[in-house]
C-alpha cells in the first residue's frame, strides 16, 4: 500500500513530507543527544535486515496464498521508538528509489502511513503496554497482533485520507475506507502473528537482546509525552491541511456529492487547485495577465464544447485540456519527445 | 619503550553467557616479530585477539601494548597504535567507497585532507589496490576485499597488526597473493589462523592455544614439524611437511 | 527464492548503471535531484484530467534515459511492475465518474476515463523519471546530495549503511530461503512458525554482525562520528541543467504546449 507520486496532490505530498521531515530531524538530533554510537551499525544493519526478510514469503495460514512482513513492529521492539522510526524510514526511501515502490513526493505520506503509526503509536501505546515488560510469550502474542493491527487500520486510514485530499482519485471517502480497512484487519493478524514469533524465538533464544534494547537508557524509546506531542503536531499538520483546503475551496471537500449535478459540477474538484494557485498567483504577482493568447485561437476552433473561463483556462481546465485539438498536440509532442531521445541515444552512441 | 610490544600476563575470559573462553593465557611478542596464533575451532584465538585490540577488556590478568597497560581508559590512546583486520571483510569495509573505508580511521584520528589523501593512497599501494579506490566494497572479489580490508587499518600506521584468519574463505590464487603480501610487511603482527601452511610461510613464531590456553610457544618450524604436538592441539601437519600421498617418500 | 534475487538483481542492475560516466552521469547529484522533485511537482500540480499538458513532460525522462545509456525496456518492465496500487485506486474513477467530458468522432469520452489515464501516465513519467535519476546518480551519490541539502547527517549515515549491508543481507537471506524451500514440500515448512524461527535466526546473526562492525569501527577511531569527504562541485553544466529544466517544466506546467500545438494545426488544416 505504498502511496505513488500520481495518487496524491502537491500540498498533501508536501505537508506530509515536511512533516516528516520534522520527524526525521527530531530523531536524528535526540540519537546523536544519547551518545550510544553503538546503534549506528546497528540501524544501519537492521534496516537491511528488514529489507531483507521483506523479501522472503511465509504462507499465510488458511488461505495458502504467500505474503511478507512491514517489520515496522519488530524494529520498534528491538531499538525503541525513534531509531525504528529513522530505520523504516531509511527502508521506504530506498525501496522508492530502486523498486518503484511509492514517489519522491509521497515518500512523506508513505512514512507516515508505514513508518509513523508503528514506531510511535502503535509501539509505545500498546505494543510496551502489554507486553513491554517481563514479557511471555502470550503477552508477547497479544501484544505483537493488537500492536500490528492497529499500525496497519491507522495506515490504512492514512492512505484512504490522504488519497481522499489529493483528490486525484475519484472513489469516495466512505467507500475506500470500507473498502480498506477490512483488509488491513487482516493483514494486521497475519503481521501480529508473524511480529510475534520473531519476537518470541528472539526472546527464548537472547532474552537479554528484549531486556537490553527495551529497557538500557541510550535506546530506550520516546517518552510518553514526546509522542503525544508528537501526535499532536501531526494532527496540528493534518488539520491545517484539512483547513487550508476548506479555505482555498469552502466546498471543495464535499464535490464528490456534488459531482453527479452535472457538467458545470466536473470542473469543482479542481478548483481547489485552481484557487490555491490563483491565490499564490495574486500573491506573488507572477506572470500577470497570463490568461494566454492562445484563448482567442481557441474560439476560433469551436470545435469542442468549451468553458472559456479566463484564469482557469491557463491552468488547463477539462475542456480545453482535452479537446481534439489537444489530443492531437499531444500525441505530436509525445512522438517529438521520443524522436529527440533516439537522436539524443545516437549521439551519445557515437561518441 | 619496553622491548616488548605485547605482553599479555595470565588473561582469562568468558563471555556474558558463562561460556569459558580464555584461562590463563601468558605469553609476549617482541619488536618486528611475527607470530601465527593456531588451534582449531573455539580455541580462543578471536577471544585472545580483541583483548590485544582492546574491543574486549580482561576480566583477570592483564594485556600491555607498548608500554601501555590496556584499560579502559588507555583503550583510545592503545586503539591509534594497533590495525585489527576482522575475520569477515564485510564487517570491517562498511563505508561506501573503498576510498572512504581506507579514509575512515584517518579522518577519525584528525589528520588534514592531503594527509589523509596521501595515507590511502600509500596504503592502497601497499596492498596493491589503487585500482579499487573508487568502487564500492561489496562490487570486490573475496581477494580483493580482504586486501582492502588490510589497507583500512595501514592507512593509520599501526606499529603492530592483528589478523584474524586472514586466508580464510580465499581461493587458491588469492591465498598465495595475500600470503606474499604479508611475507612483505615489515610490521610486528600476530596472525591466528588454522592455516597452517600460511603460517609456515609468514610467521617465524607459532603459539598454539586450545581450550583457552597456550600448549606451545616457539619457531614455527619446530612447532608445525612436531606430530603429537599438532595432534593434541587439534590440529594437523601442514600440507607440505607431510609425505607424499603418491610417490610415498618423506 | 526468485523474489530476493530479482530484488537484488535489481538493486546490482540500477547500482551498475549508476557506474557510468555519460554526461547525465557526471552531473552534480544535487541538480538531478532538485531538477527531479520540481519536474514532480509540475506534474503533479497539473489538474486531474489533463492527458495532453502531461505528454510533453517525457521528455525529461527521455532525455535521462537517453543520453544516460540507460535500458528502456528494463526501466520499462520495472516501471509495470510497481503499477498495480496506482492501477488498482485509479480504476475506480470511470465507474465513478461517467459525465461525458467530450467526443472524439460520436464516441463520448467521459471524465473518469480522462483522470483514469491522466493518473496512469503521471505515474509513468514520476516513476520513470525516479529510475532514471537513480540509475544517472547512484545511490551514494543522492545520499551525498541529500546531506548537502540539510537531511540530518544521522539519517544520511543510516541510508548508507543500510544500503551497503543490503547486499551482504539480502543474499544471507536468500541463502537461507533458498535452503527452506528445498526442504520444504507440499507448503509444508513456508508457514508462520517456520519463518519465525528462520527470520529470528537471521534477526539473531544481524545483530551480531552490528556488533562486530562496532568493533571494526572503533578499533579504526570511531568516535560517534562519520565524517564523509566528498567534495562536489556545481560547474556551469550543472547550473545550466538545473535552470534549464526547471525553466522548461514551469513553463509547460503554465502553458499548455500540445494544446496550441493542436490548435496550431487544426488551424492550419482549415
Ligand atoms: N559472543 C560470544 N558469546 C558467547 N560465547 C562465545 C562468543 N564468542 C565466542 N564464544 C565462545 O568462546 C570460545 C572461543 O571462541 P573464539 O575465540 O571465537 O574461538 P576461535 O576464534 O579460536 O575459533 C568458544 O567456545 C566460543 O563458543
Ligand atoms: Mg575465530
Amino acid at each position: 500500500m505504498h502511496m505513488a507520486d500520481a495518487l496524491i496532490s502537491p500540498a498533501v505530498g508536501g505537508a506530509m513530507l515536511a512533516a516528516t521531515a520534522g520527524m526525521v530531524l527530531h530523531g536524528a538530533k535526540k540519537l546523536k543527544e544519547d551518545m550510544d554510537d553503538r546503534v549506528v551499525p546497528l540501524m544501519g544493519v537492521l534496516g537491511a535486515f528488514i529489507f531483507a526478510a521483506q523479501m522472503i514469503n511465509f504462507t499465510i495460514p488458511a488461505t495458502g496464498s504467500s505474503g511478507h512482513i512491514g517489520g515496522g513492529m519488530i524494529l520498534a521492539v528491538l531499538l525503541g521508538s525513534n531509531a525504528a522510526f529513522l530505520v523504516m524510514a531509511s527502508v521506504l526511501t530506498i525501496q522508492t528509489l530502486f523498486f518503484a515502490d511509492g514517489g519522491l513526493l509521497a515518500l512523506g505520506c508513505n512514512i507516515i502511513n508505514l513508518a509513523f503509526f508503528s514506531c510511535f503509536m502503535a509501539y509505545p501505546l500498546i505494543y510496551k503496554k502489554i507486553a513491554g515488560k517481563d514479557p511471555n510469550r502470550n503477552r508477547i502474542l497479544i501484544g505483537s497482533i493488537a500492536a500490528s493491527i492497529a499500525s496497519l487500520q491507522m495506515g490504512a486510514f492514512g492512505v484512504v485520507l490522504e488519497t481522499w485530499l489529493s483528490g486525484v482519485s475519484e472513489i469516495p471517502f466512505t467507500s475506500f475506507l470500507l473498502l480498506m480497512q477490512p483488509i488491513h484487519l487482516a493483514i494486521g493478524i497475519v503481521e501480529g502473528l508473524v511480529t510475534a514469533a520473531v519476537v518470541t524465538f528472539v526472546w527464548k533464544a537472547r532474552p537479554e537482546i528484549l531486556e537490553l534494547t527495551g529497557s538500557s537508557a541510550s535506546i530506550r524509546s520516546t517518552s510518553m509525552k514526546k509522542v503525544l506531542v508528537g501526535f499532536a503536531v501531526f494532527a496540528a499538520v493534518i488539520g491545517g491541511t484539512l483547513s487550508w483546503f476548506a479555505s482555498a475551496n469552502p466546498d471543495g471537500l464535499e464535490w464528490s456529492i456534488y459531482r453527479a449535478a452535472g457538467k458545470e459540477e466536473l470542473k469543482a474538484p479542481e478548483t481547489r487547485l485552481h484557487a490555491l494557485f490563483a491565490k499564490i498567483q495574486e500573491k506573488a504577482a507572477f506572470l500577470p495577465g497570463y490568461s494566454f493568447k492562445g484563448n482567442d485561437s481557441v474560439k476560433s476552433d469551436g470545435k469542442e464544447v468549451r468553458v472559456e473561463s479566463g484564469k482557469d483556462e491557463a491552468w488547463g481546465s477539462v475542456n480545453a485540456g482535452t479537446s481534439l485539438s489537444g489530443l492531437i498536440g499531444g500525441a505530436t509532442t509525445l512522438l517529438l519527445a521520443f524522436f529527440i531521445g533516439w537522436f539524443l541515444r545516437k549521439l551519445q552512441n557515437r561518441s | 619503550m619496553s622491548h616488548h610490544i605485547v605482553e599479555v600476563i595470565d588473561l582469562e575470559y568468558s563471555y556474558p553467557d558463562g561460556t569459558p573462553a580464555l584461562g590463563g593465557v601468558s605469553f609476549t611478542v617482541t619488536h618486528g616479530e611475527s607470530v601465527a596464533l593456531v588451534g582449531s575451532n573455539g580455541a580462543g584465538k578471536s577471544t585472545l585477539l580483541l583483548h590485544l585490540a582492546g574491543c574486549l577488556v580482561p576480566q583477570s590478568g592483564e594485556v600491555r601494548i607498548g608500554h601501555l597497560p590496556l584499560t579502559k581508559k588507555t583503550i583510545p590512546q592503545v586503539r591509534r597504535n594497533i590495525g585489527m583486520v576482522f575475520q569477515d571483510p564485510d564487517d570491517q569495509l562498511f563505508m561506501p567507497l573503498v576510498y572512504d573505508d581506507v579514509a575512515f580511521a584517518p579522518l577519525n584520528l584528525g589528520f588534514p585532507p592531503e594527509e589523509v589523501e596521501q595515507r590511502v593512497v600509500n596504503a592502497l599501494n601497499t596492498v596493491g589496490a589503487t585500482h579499487l579506490r573508487n568502487r564500492p566494497p561489496y562490487r570486490l572479489s573475496g581477494g580483493e576485499k580482504r586486501r582492502v580490508a588490510i589497507a583500512t587499518v595501514l592507512s593509520m600506521s599501526p606499529s603492530v597488526l592483528f589478523m584474524d584468519e586472514p586466508t580464510s574463505n580465499l581461493d587458491p590464487r588469492a591465498r598465495r597473493e595475500l600470503i606474499g603480501l604479508l611475507k612483505r610487511f615489515e610490521h610486528t603482527r600476530i596472525i591466528a589462523t588454522h592455516d597452517l601452511d600460511m603460517a609456515l610461510d609468514v610467521c617465524t613464531r607459532t603459539i598454539i592455544l586450545k581450550n583457552g590456553s597456550v600448549i606451545a610457544d616457539g619457531p614455527t618450524v619446530d612447532i608445525l614439524g612436531n606430530e603429537k604436538l599438532l595432534h593434541t592441539g587439534g590440529l594437523e601437519k601442514p600440507l607440505r611437511l607431510q609425505g607424499c600421498p603418491v610417490c610415498n617418500n618423506n | 527464492m526468485s523474489t530476493i534475487s530479482s530484488s537484488l538483481f535489481d538493486v546490482n542492475h540500477l547500482d551498475a548503471l549508476s557506474n557510468q560516466t555519460t554526461c547525465i552521469h557526471r552531473l552534480d547529484p544535487r541538480v538531478k535531484l532538485l531538477a527531479t522533485v520540481v519536474f514532480i511537482v509540475s506534474i503533479m500540480s497539473l489538474d486531474r484530467y489533463q492527458i495532453s499538458a502531461l505528454m510533453p513532460f517525457a521528455i525529461y525522462p527521455i532525455f535521462l534515459i537517453a543520453l544516460g545509456n540507460l535500458p528502456f525496456k528494463y526501466l520499462l518492465r520495472k516501471v509495470l511492475l510497481a503499477a498495480p496500487f496506482a492501477f488498482l485506486i485509479g480504476i475506480w474513477n470511470p465507474f465513478l465518474d461517467s459525465n461525458v467530458s467530450f467526443h472524439i468522432g460520436p464516441v463520448g469520452i467521459s471524465g473518469g476515463w480522462l483522470s483514469f489515464a491522466s493518473i496512469m501516465i503521471r505515474f509513468a513519467l514520476t516513476v520513470f523519471t525516479v529510475l532514471a535519476l537513480i540509475a544517472t546518480t547512484g545511490f551514494n551519490a543522492v545520499c551525498m546530495a541529500l546531506e548537502r541539502l540539510g537531511v540530518p547527517r544521522g539519517f544520511v549515515v543510516q541510508l548508507l549503511f543500510l544500503y551497503r549491508y543490503i547486499f551482504v543481507l539480502t543474499e544471507e537471506a536468500g541463502r537461507m530461503a533458498r535452503a527452506r524451500s528445498l526442504r520444504s514440500f507440499d507448503g509444508k515448512g513456508m508457514g508462520i512458525r517456520v519463518f519465525g524461527s528462520m527470520i529470528g535466526n537471521l534477526l539473531l546473526r544481524t545483530l551480531d554482525r552490528a556488533q562486530r562492525i562496532h568493533i571494526a569501527m572503533l578499533s579504526r577511531g570511531f568516535d560517534g562520528e562519520i565524517r564523509l569527504a566528498y567534495p562536489l562541485k556545481v560547474n556551469r553544466r550543472d547550473i545550466l541543467f538545473l535552470s534549464g529544466w526547471t525553466a522548461l517544466f514551469i513553463l509547460l506546467r503554465l502553458f499548455n504546449l500540445p494544446y496550441l500545438l493542436g490548435d496550431m494545426f487544426s488551424g492550419l488544416a482549415k
